[in-house]
């Protein structure tokens, strides 16, 4: 399993979601988001760039909460919702942002 | 021109059966199974990393362990007479008419092997008692359709003998487990409890970062500074709560509403970053061992941040655990305040309250919502809240009775003991099971668009971080909104007054003085 791109490729679980973070790049993102049926405007880019950078920090993705109000900041308060997200991102914003961002699937009960 | 959006009232002719026996379709879900766990994952909590080259004779001895050590197991093997009270009895079976998610069928599965192997009848006239070798076939049957039981338990309620078959569920997964065939998102889970506390892979400083951010929330919202404290030495309570709570919606306005009602009452608690996680999927794959290091997790917080008391938060099977066998695992807890439950659910500490006039909840705050509740499963077949029975039923409702002013219970065939699961139990909450979730859901989703049609409901409440999980996720597919899925201490937070609470209403802002503050108490 793995995505194929410019001859290289990158490996990935049966989801989707890349198994070396470092392999990560736009390109790549591009092409899974496609996978996904996603078109990548600045708003989808905005929530992938804020998800890679709380995961720096942090080595998991922000709660959904935490990820509305920065969108808010960003923004404004008409795309800083959870419905707004959706439309963005429809299979969800947590699980399908990030296999885009190229970040492991969040677990657990969510 | 404004358009209004109410539901009309319509006869109950317009509402599909939430237990309408499908037609029968055989094998409708025989391809229907969830991803295996990889080598990596079964290692990481002591299984086999692939399926073992003596696999047969491995998964006969360990279900001969099991029949050994779980005299029920065995009884619950040997006692059904086929009588057929359970068949439609399951969400499964009646969400996707497989008559292989008959609750007997399901059984049967591990029956006839259990027949084969350790009766007398099976070893010598197989043919005559249903009995059946162990071949590769079984075991792929096993994997498909003991991935289809959430472990709800809504069948053995009425099974006549009380099989239970979420025990035969728990038994086959972990003869599986033994073998190495294991399922991706439990065991995975599993390993990332032992590895960081937690389902979730949240570590301290994310942990720590989301919860002062949920506090600036709060302030903003109340102008209150309420804390969401962490690894506090000394605290009195500890909450133990799903980690969902920290991170998925509607979970985490439910945390906001175990804090809003801690500091209500100035209580001393604290969450701990090292028993991040209230769920037990230990209890999933019938893991004792797993369940036990879960278990002891919690106990080395409760010892080391010195508490007198353990609350655990809304999440339905980790209620079942603890309830149930906390002691047992990690008991004894000779070092708590015996005065009070050990564990205690967090309804019970909030329904106290509330009996006690403790908290100043105003329920007009909440009529812009018309409330049903979801009884989760495992809490209620397999619990029990307060000291009488059915408490587990009764606490939450006086709790959201309480909390608002439109309440209504959907059908009774479809609620306390008789609930229909969400769909998600039972380690089924997993992306590629979600065909099979959708159809699960149906009962539970029928029942609700009946109480939506009849009484105008627009929510729905429950007190499990699974089923919110499930709800926001298939809601949608039954016509409600996903966020039509709220929790119990969601409802309790936005009818709670906070001392000093700013309101900002259309005069502008004003202060608040409930009288009913840190002062009241809980004692």
């Amino acid at each position: 399993m793995a995505y194929q791109m410019n001859g290289s490729t990158v490996e990935h679980d049966e989801e989707g979601y890349i198994t070396d973070l470092g392999a990560w790049n736009k390109e790549l993102a591009d092409l899974i988001a496609a996978d996904e049926n996603i078109e990548m405007t600045d708003e989808h880019w905005e929530v992938v760039n804020f998800l890679r950078e709380y995961y720096e920090e942090y080595q998991i993705a922000p709660a959904v909460r935490v990820l509305i109000k920065a969108i808010k900041k960003t923004m404004g308060k008409d795309k800083g919702n959870n419905k707004y997200l959706y439309t963005l991102f429809p299979y969800g914003p947590a699980k399908q942002a990030c296999k885009i961002a190229g970040l492991p699937k969040p677990t657990g009960c969510v | 021109m404004v358009e209004l959006n109410i539901r009309q009232p319509a006869g109950p002719e317009e509402f599909p059966d939430p237990s309408e026996i499908p037609p029968l379709a055989h094998g409708a879900m025989a391809d229907s199974k969830p991803y295996p766990a990889s080598a990596e994952h079964q290692k990481a909590i002591g299984f086999p990393g692939e399926l073992v080259d003596d696999w047969k004779e491995r998964a006969i001895d360990k279900l001969g362990e099991l029949v050994s050590k779980s005299r029920g197991l065995r009884v619950y093997l040997d006692t059904c007479v086929k009588c057929g009270a359970c068949t439609d009895k399951c969400h499964y079976f009646l969400g996707t008419a497989d008559p292989n998610n008959m609750p007997v069928a399901r059984q049967d599965l591990l029956r006839k092997v259990y027949r084969r192997y350790f009766t007398f009848a099976g070893k010598y006239f197989p043919w005559l008692v249903g009995a059946a070798d162990l071949t590769e076939e079984v075991l792929d049957e096993w994997f498909s359709y003991f991935h289809q039981c959430s472990q709800c338990r809504r069948c053995s309620v009425y099974c006549p003998y009380g099989i239970d078959t979420a025990e035969i569920s728990m038994a086959a997964r972990e003869i599986m487990d033994t073998v190495g065939k294991g399922q991706k998102y439990c065991n995975e889970i599993i390993g990332k409890v032992h590895k960081y506390g937690n389902n979730l892979g949240l570590q301290e400083k994310a942990h720590r970062a989301t919860l002062a951010d949920l506090e600036e929330d709060i302030e903003d919202e109340t102008g209150v500074a309420v804390r969401l404290p962490l690894d506090e030495k000394g605290a009195d309570i500890l909450l133990v709560t799903p980690s969902a709570d920290f991170f998925a919606e509607p979970h985490i306005d439910g945390l906001i509403g175990y804090a809003k009602v801690f500091h209500h009452v100035g209580a001393s608690w604290t969450i701990s970053s090292y028993a991040s996680e209230a769920a037990n999927f230990g209890l999933f794959i019938g893991s004792q061992e797993n369940m036990r290091e879960l278990a002891l997790r919690i106990r080395k917080a409760a010892e080391d941040l010195g508490v007198n008391r353990i609350v655990f938060g809304e999440c339905g099977h980790a209620w079942r655990a603890a309830y149930n066998f906390l002691d047992t695992l990690a008991g004894p807890f000779d070092f708590l305040d015996q005065r009070y439950p050990i564990p205690q659910h967090i309804c019970e500490y909030t329904y106290d309250l509330i009996q006690k006039g403790a908290l100043n909840l105003d329920k007009a705050r909440n009529d812009h919502i018309r409330l049903t509740f979801h009884d989760s499963c495992n809490i209620a077949r397999a619990s029990r809240m307060g000291d009488w029975e059915g408490g587990q039923f009764d606490i939450p409702r006086a709790i959201l009775r309480a909390s608002c002013n439109h309440f209504y219970d959907m059908p009774a065939d479809t609620i306390r003991e008789a609930t229909f699961c969400c769909g998600g139990g039972g380690g089924l909450l997993t992306d590629e099971l979600m065909d099979l979730r959708k159809k699960g859901a149906q009962p539970r989703m029928r029942a609700l668009q009946q109480v939506a049609g009849e009484h105008g409901v627009t929510h729905m409440a429950a007190i499990c971080a699974i089923c919110k999980t499930q709800f926001a996720k298939v809601m949608p597919e039954f016509g409600f909104e996903m966020d039509a899925i709220v929790s119990v201490h969601q409802m309790v937070s936005n009818a709670i007054i906070l001392d000093g609470q700013i309101e900002d209403d259309e005069d502008g802002p004003t202060m608040t003085a409930s009288g009913n503050g840190a002062d009241g108490g809980e004692e």
